[in-house]
Parts: structure tokens; sequence; C-alpha cells
């Protein structure tokens, strides 16, 4: 008998005791995913800001101080302009492009029909499946000489071998492909989110709205839209923020050419930084997309908050 | 009669705008799925249909594939790499996750939101910086940086999926096992961990493919063929010169593209629920 009682006394040491105070447990769990995050987020966030507001690169790694000059430079290039506007119009034209497709397509999958399973997990697809590898289908879809897209144009007649587009070559062309490409990539998730929001929507709200005449459109644009809004725009934050931060379409398709008609700023951040060696200067491109996400973070957390569905 | 066609009508363009979004999605997975099968003669033959196989399909460039290339190599590097981030993840987020909905007091919302902010911290903000801790650590051109690093956008993402996960387990069922003699910890790995297997189970899955997905990071730390995962490996190492080798890269691709694809799909309403269902509910 005096054996278990010892035996259970040497399990429970003083540590447990203290671990049974919430607050403490709770600081315990909390503290390696915290540490974590700011270890490796916060620290190289404002090693960030140090370099561009120095003139170190790989070559000289100097912590000499230059203020704003790097900034400046930037914004006196001519790439760096040509970029900032592309960022803009590549996010912008991907995102409503995205959102449309992603409505129609919700609205499409809403109403049950056989297969729907399996038609759904079809056109989630370019979402799930790496966007890098996507990536290269597309780019062999828009290849200068064997692409599918020109032979069913030609076939159709549309245009002639001759004459046939060069889908990557050419600046209005591969800025359209760089767009479609990665609205194509989002558009999934922009169905899944309406979808989601859509069906939590409460059946006797709409059977109220129904009982007191409205219609499909009404019903769609004055009671389900605005209670679905704020995880709506959740997701199109989510979207914006990845989209306009992101590089692999556009190096893996473009390169940022021709000419620089595809520039974006995480590639020539990419290019500068990593593939010069000029540190300074290319955390400087990446510091300009701070403000934007700046902004769409605090929109974020005003949506976030205000959810209901 | 009117009524009838109406209806017809109606349910062609149904059909119709159905196909074009399943087309819109799956086209260039087919095209994948096929050019891996071609053989070079039929693939580089603008005069045949491409649609379908003019000449017996191969299994030639997926040969070519596991023994003329490093491809073997990445597919266990992509394993490994994921398995350590899981690893990492799971002993990470799930702790904070409960302590979050369970354990710290009214700022618990906002402290996790903020967790989950740090998910939409950009890598292309924070690859300069981290190329250089990463090199200062001697892990340049090696696997073991991603390792180092994925894990800051896959415990924030994952912290908030439990939250919601745990949200939903019954907080009575803890209280009793408290009132019985378990200690706080204990109720958590007695009796939350194992009602949560699902969701844990989920994270596991998500984790693996967030790491399968990403590649901004891969590219900027690691050149050295070998060490490549199997996503940076097929994008970039299968192009020699300015030749590609279709065959071979949409074989690449079309292998590591199926498991995701597959687990995607298998996951999708728990990850929607987590995304939609975290903080405030």
């Amino acid at each position: 008998m005096a054996a278990i009682a010892e035996k259970i006394r040497g399990r429970r040491s003083r540590f447990e005791f203290v671990f049974d105070r919430p607050r403490v447990l709770g600081s315990a769990f909390l503290a390696p995913a915290i540490l974590y995050v700011l270890m490796l987020v916060g620290i190289p966030f404002l090693l960030a800001v140090y370099y561009a507001l120095s003139a170190y690169t790989i070559y000289h790694p100097s912590y000499h101080f230059v203020g704003l000059r790097n900034f400046i430079a930037m914004v006196q290039s001519e790439i760096f302009r040509r970029a900032l506007l592309n960022t803009f119009i590549f996010t912008i034209g991907s995102q409503i492009l995205g959102l449309v497709l992603g409505k129609f397509g919700a609205l499409l999958l809403l109403r049950p029909f056989p297969g729907r399973k399996f038609v759904r997990a079809l056109v989630i697809l370019p979402w799930a499946v790496p966007i890098a590898l996507a990536t290269v289908a597309w780019e062999w879809m828009f290849d200068s000489l064997f692409s599918v897209i020109n032979w069913v144009l030609v076939a159709v007649g549309l245009v002639s071998r001759a004459t046939e587009p060069q889908w990557l070559g050419d600046p209005q062309l591969a800025m359209l492909c760089v767009i479609i490409v990665n609205a194509w990539r989002f558009f999934p998730f922009a169905i899944v989110i309406f979808l989601a929001g859509i069906t939590a929507v409460p059946q006797d709200v709409l059977d109220a709205a129904t009982v007191d005449g409205a219609g499909f459109w009404r019903r769609n644009y004055q009671v389900i839209l605005p209670m679905i809004l704020p995880i709506v725009v959740v997701g199109l934050i989510f979207g914006t923020v990845f989209t306009f931060t992101d590089l692999s379409v556009v190096y893996l398709l473009t390169m940022g050419g021709p000419v620089n008609a595809t520039q974006v700023l995480g590639n020539l951040g990419f290019q500068i930084g990593i593939l010069s060696g000029d540190v300074a200067h290319g955390a400087a491109v990446s510091l300009f997309m701070f403000p934007v996400l700046f902004v769409l973070v605090i929109l974020m957390l005003r949506f976030i908050r205000r959810r209901e569905i | 009669m009117p009524r009838i066609i109406n209806a017809a009508v109606k349910e062609g363009s149904f059909c119709v705008a159905l196909a074009f979004f399943v087309v819109l999605a799956a086209f260039p997975f087919y095209w994948m799925l096929i050019t891996a099968f071609k053989t070079n003669t039929d693939l580089y033959n603008v005069d045949n249909i491409p649609f379908w196989f003019s000449q017996p399909p191969t299994l030639e460039h997926f040969r070519y594939l596991f023994d003329q290339t490093l491809f073997g190599r990445w597919l266990l590097n992509s394993l490994m790499i994921g398995l350590c981030v899981v690893a990492i993840t799971l002993a990470t987020a799930v702790p904070a996750g409960y302590a979050l909905t369970r354990l710290t007091g009214a700022n618990a919302e906002a402290l996790g939101i903020g967790i989950f902010l740090t998910y939409l911290v950009p890598p292309t903000l924070l690859f300069l910086p981290l190329s250089r801790i990463i090199s200062w650590l001697g892990l340049e051109n090696s696997m073991w940086s991603l390792v180092l690093v994925y894990p800051t956008f896959t415990i924030p993402f994952c912290t908030w999926l439990l939250m919601g996960f745990f949200k939903a387990v019954p907080r009575e069922i803890e209280e009793a096992a408290i009132v019985d003699g378990c200690s706080l910890f204990g109720s958590f790995v007695k009796m939350v961990l194992p009602l949560s297997l699902p969701a844990i189970l989920t994270i596991v899955i998500f984790t693996f493919t967030l790491t399968l997905q990403e590649f901004v990071y891969a590219l900027t730390f690691i050149s050295a063929s070998a060490q490549k995962p199997i996503t940076l490996g097929v994008a970039t190492d299968l192009v020699r010169g300015d030749i590609y080798y279709w065959g071979e890269l949409m074989a690449g691709a079309l292998i590591a593209s199926v498991p995701v694809a597959i687990a995607y799909n298998l996951f999708l309403d728990r990850f929607i629920a987590g995304i939609t269902g975290g903080a405030v509910k």
C-alpha cells in the first residue's frame, strides 16, 4: 500500500502544480509558436528595413547608413516604376477576373446535380496543385511553336500559321497571359469562399425575404451579398496579398519580360537582391510593397471582426 | 410547349456553363497528362490533332525522369522536408492553438488574430534578410534551410485552423476530467488531443501540402540540384539550356501534383470550416 502512495507522490512533481494554473500553462504552450514566429518573421522584417537603409551587398557587407537613398534611386528608375504599375495591373486584373469567375462558378455549383462532387473536385484543381507546376503546364500551352491554344485558333480558322500570336513574346499578350494564369489559380478559391458563405446564410432569412416578395436578383444582391460580404472581403484580401507579392507565375512564365513588360515588384526584388546580390536595393524594392500590405491588413482586421457567418 | 422549350434552354445553358468551368479548370492538367504519355515525334508535330494520341502512349518520359534526372532524390527531399515541417508545426501550433482557445484570458482573440496576420507577411518581403540569416547559419544550398523557414507560415496558419477546431470541443469534457483528478495538462493530453485527432490529421495534410506548394523560398535558398524539393526541381532543373523537355517536365509535374490534388479534395470541407470559423465563433 505504501508503495503505491509513494509512486503517486513521485509522479506529481512540483511543476505539475505550477502548470495547473491556466495562465502558466497557457504561456508555456504559446511560447514556442510565438518565439519561432518572432525570430523568423519579426527579426528578418527589421533586418529588411535595415538593409534598405544601408549600402549592403553580398560582396561588400557594409552597414554604412545611407538614409533613403536606395528608395530614391528606385523611384527614379524607369524599370522600378514600370514594375510598380505592372504589379497593380496584374493584381487588380487577376482579382477582378477571379472574383467574377468565382461568383458564377459558385452559382452553378450551388445547384444539386449528379456528379457535383466530382465536378467540384475538378474545379478545385488549379488552387490545389502547386502553382509552380501548373505554371509550367501553362508555359507549355503558350509555347511559341507548339501552343495548343494556337493549334485550336488555326484549326478554327481565326488565325493562320504565319500570323499566330506569340503569347509570351508580345508585351501586351504576355501581361494578359500572366493575369489569366493568376486569375485561373485563384478562381477556385473564390468559388469555395462564395459557396461557404452562401450555404451558411440561414434558410429562414431567405424564406422571410421570399415571403416579403423578393425575387431571385433581390435575394441575391440585397440579402445574400450583404450577409456574405465580410467573408468575401477576407477571401479577396487573401488573394490580393498573395497576388500582389507573388513572383512564381511571372518568374516561370516570362521572367519579367519581354523587356520588363511583365516585371512586378516581387520579381524585381528577387533579380536585384538575390541574382545580382545588391541586397540594399532589393530590400528597398520589397519594402515598397509594405504600405499596400499594411492597408490590406487593417482592412482584414476590420472585416474579420465584423463577420457574422 | 413553350414551357418545355424554355426549360430545355435553361438546362442546356446550365450544362454549357458547367462544361466551360470544368474545361477551364482541368484542361491544363489534362494537357499535362497527355503530354507526359506522348512520344516526342507525336508531341512535336503540328499536323497531328494534339488532344489525343497519334502514336501509342509511351512511358519513356517517366523512365527518363527516374533514370537520368535527380527526380527520385527530389521526391525524397520533399518528403523529408514535409515530415520535419509537420513535426515542428504540430509541436508548436497544437499547444498554441489550445492555449489561445482555453487558457489565455481576454486578449486571446487579439493574440490569435495577430499570429494569423503573420501568415500574410509574404515571402518576397522576407527572402532577402532570411537568405542572409541562412548563410550565416551555414545552411546555404541545403534543404534544411527550408525546414527552418517553412514553419514561419505553417505555424500561423495551423494555429488559426486549430483555434476553430478546439472551440468545437465541449469544455465540459475537460472539466469532468479535472474534477476526476486529472491535471490541466493531463486533460489536454488525455481528453482534448484524442477528441481532436481529425483536426490534427487535417493540420498534418495541410502543412504537408503547403510545403509542397511553396516555391519562392526554395528558389531563393537552394541552387544545388541534389538539395531541391520536387516543385523547384521540376520547374527549374528539367530545362537544359534553352531546350525544354516537355514530356519529362509534364511527367514530373503530374507525379508531384496528383497527391496534393487528392489530399486537398479530401480535406477541403474541414479546411473551409477552419478558415471561416477561426476567431469569432
